[in-house]
């Protein structure tokens, strides 16, 4: 049990990554973005094109990092294909959600558009890289380390949550001490009287897409580097994502966080008493769990 | 000197004119007083002198430049500041944030114009690390009212800030416009709370339907029997 509670947590950081991007968007823009798990699988795979094929072409060896199962070339490939992503993102807005934006269009609408944008994105996946399972580094041994009740880790989750929670706290101090992060949150609040107040709302919602596809690229990326890379890896993290935001009240990013990390160890630990093929579907049970409870989230109550 | 000058202005919603043919002029050092009853169309003509409605007709004047259309933005850098009637804080934002929110556009030093609104605000001083959502009614106006002297203004509109308040609150409320006022903003007030918003004007204008019926002098409608019996209960 203490083994499945760790990598919950490992899974969970992970979740939270999407998640936050997920209840980010939601807070200033106020909509539900079914392409945000396929924003995480463009980040995996745009990462292993840059280790694979770009790296290799420009000549930087994939010499091995410590002791995890990545060379060197995943530090370049990790920021790399964070900012693909965040571009990636800012561009469907830019063509797509902007033009919905300025017609006044529902949530429906803006719901199906990102579906199809997220079908997009998945398609262009199964075209560039087929659809079997790939590995940034195919054929590695991935040793485990042995921690204090029985719980055996391996290298690369330790990094997998430390990266996780450092993004993380760089986003918290990102929001709470920069002009730009203090806007983020005071658009988040009330979009009108930012605009009274002279703050470019339109700016702010590029930084908000930014940073919610940089941050799921890493989610992405973390995900390939502890499982694999499949198509619809995004996909079937749509309803952790959704759950997660739900739980921890949407628009709330520290709530995010820690629904992630809920969601993620409920799946793990769930595959104690389940076949794990049953782990999205644990996911979906506590989303619906909340939305008929608690509808808005562990630190919801005031906003109507 | 004529500050700020709205010349026979039309506006309002997608299909429905709100405003008629409006006008309405501001001279510095002036409060004016907006009064009517509801639907009078009192609040549209701050959000068409904000550019948050652009005008169908007529001209908008600041300064002897015509800024009828201009974006909220552009307007709040020429030099005048809003303060809407509704949500006009950040609720999850400390009350400094909120201020530092309403400094957004300046680019220069403003911890200065920060001091001089807390001096104009003590209790926020005090407050300062608490959330806006946290503060009672009358707290929460002064904070609306500090993040829009950030900017330093030279107009000031205020939309019924004594709105929904307890008449104790309300008192304290004009006693701050009159101070702000005393340090030289122009201000534009919509109020709802008509005998108090004339005592304190130095002109004042009467809407009706979304048209000018009356204006003069505070005092001088404060006497009007006629503006008595029918916006000031008699």
């Amino acid at each position: 049990m203490p083994e499945l509670i760790t990598y919950g947590i490992v899974l969970g950081s992970i979740i939270a990554l999407g998640a936050i991007g997920l209840t980010l968007v939601y807070g200033i823009i106020r909509f539900a973005n079914f392409a945000h798990g396929d924003l995480m699988s463009a980040g995996a795979y745009v990462a292993l094109f840059v280790v694979t094929d770009f790296l290799a072409w420009v000549g930087i060896p994939d010499t091995n990092f410590g002791p995890f199962s990545f060379g060197w070339r995943m530090l370049i490939a990790f920021p790399i294909s964070m900012v693909a992503v965040a571009c990636v993102a800012i561009i469907f807005d830019r063509i797509l959600y902007r033009k919905l934006r300025s017609k006044g269009s529902g949530a429906v609408i803006f719901a199906m558009s990102s579906l199809g944008a997220a079908f997009i994105l998945r398609m262009v996946i199964l075209i560039v890289w087929g659809a079997d399972s790939l590995f940034y580094r195919p054929g590695m041994l991935r040793p485990a380390m042995d921690l204090p009740l029985g719980i055996k880790i391996r290298p690369d989750q330790v990094l997998i949550v430390i990266i996780a929670f450092s993004l993380i706290i760089f986003l918290h101090l990102f929001l709470q001490s920069t002009k730009m992060g203090k806007a983020m949150r005071a658009t988040a609040d009330n979009m009108q009287l930012a605009l009274v107040s002279g703050i470019d709302t339109e700016r702010i919602i590029i930084w908000t897409w930014g940073i919610g596809g940089a941050l799921a690229a890493a989610g992405g990326i973390l995900y390939g580097i502890d499982v694999q890379l499949q198509p619809s890896m995004g996909w079937n993290f749509l309803i952790p994502l959704f759950a997660a935001a739900i739980l921890g009240t949407i628009g709330n990013i520290y709530g995010a966080l820690l629904g992630g990390l809920i969601i993620g160890v409920a799946q793990q630990v769930s595959t104690a008493f389940l076949m794990p093929t049953y782990k999205p579907a644990v996911a979906f049970i506590i989303m619906i769990i909340i939305l008929l409870v608690r509808p808005r989230g562990i630190f919801g109550g005031k906003s109507a | 000197m004529i500050v700020l000058k709205v010349e026979n202005v039309t506006v309002g919603y997608t299909a429905v004119d709100i405003l008629h043919g409006v006008s309405m002029e501001a001279k510095s050092g002036e409060i004016v007083s907006i009064i009517g009853p509801n639907g009078a169309g009192k609040s549209t003509l701050l959000k068409a002198i904000f550019g948050l409605l652009k005008p169908h007709q007529g001209k908008i004047i600041l300064n002897d430049e015509d800024i009828t259309g201009l974006k909220p933005d552009r307007i709040a850098r020429k030099g005048i500041s809003y303060v809407p009637q509704v949500d006009n804080v950040f609720p999850s934002l400390t009350i400094q944030e909120n201020l530092e929110m309403g400094a957004f556009i300046r680019t220069d030093d403003f911890s200065q114009r920060l001091e001089e609104v807390y001096d104009l605000f003590p209790v926020m001083r005090e407050r300062k690390k608490d959330k806006a959502g946290q503060l009672s009614g009358g707290q929460r106006q002064m904070v609306a009212m500090g993040r829009a002297l950030m900017l330093d203004p030279q107009v000031l509109l205020l939309d019924e800030p004594s709105a929904g308040l307890a008449p104790l609150l309300v008192a304290d409320i004009f006693e701050k416009v009159k101070e702000i006022n005393a340090t030289g903003v122009v201000i534009v007030i919509v109020e709802q709370n008509a005998r108090e918003a004339l005592k304190m004007a130095h002109h004042a204008y009467v809407l009706a339907m979304g048209r000018n019926v009356m204006d003069d002098k505070g005092e001088v409608l404060l006497a009007d029997e006629e503006i008595g019996r029918l916006y000031l209960g008699g």
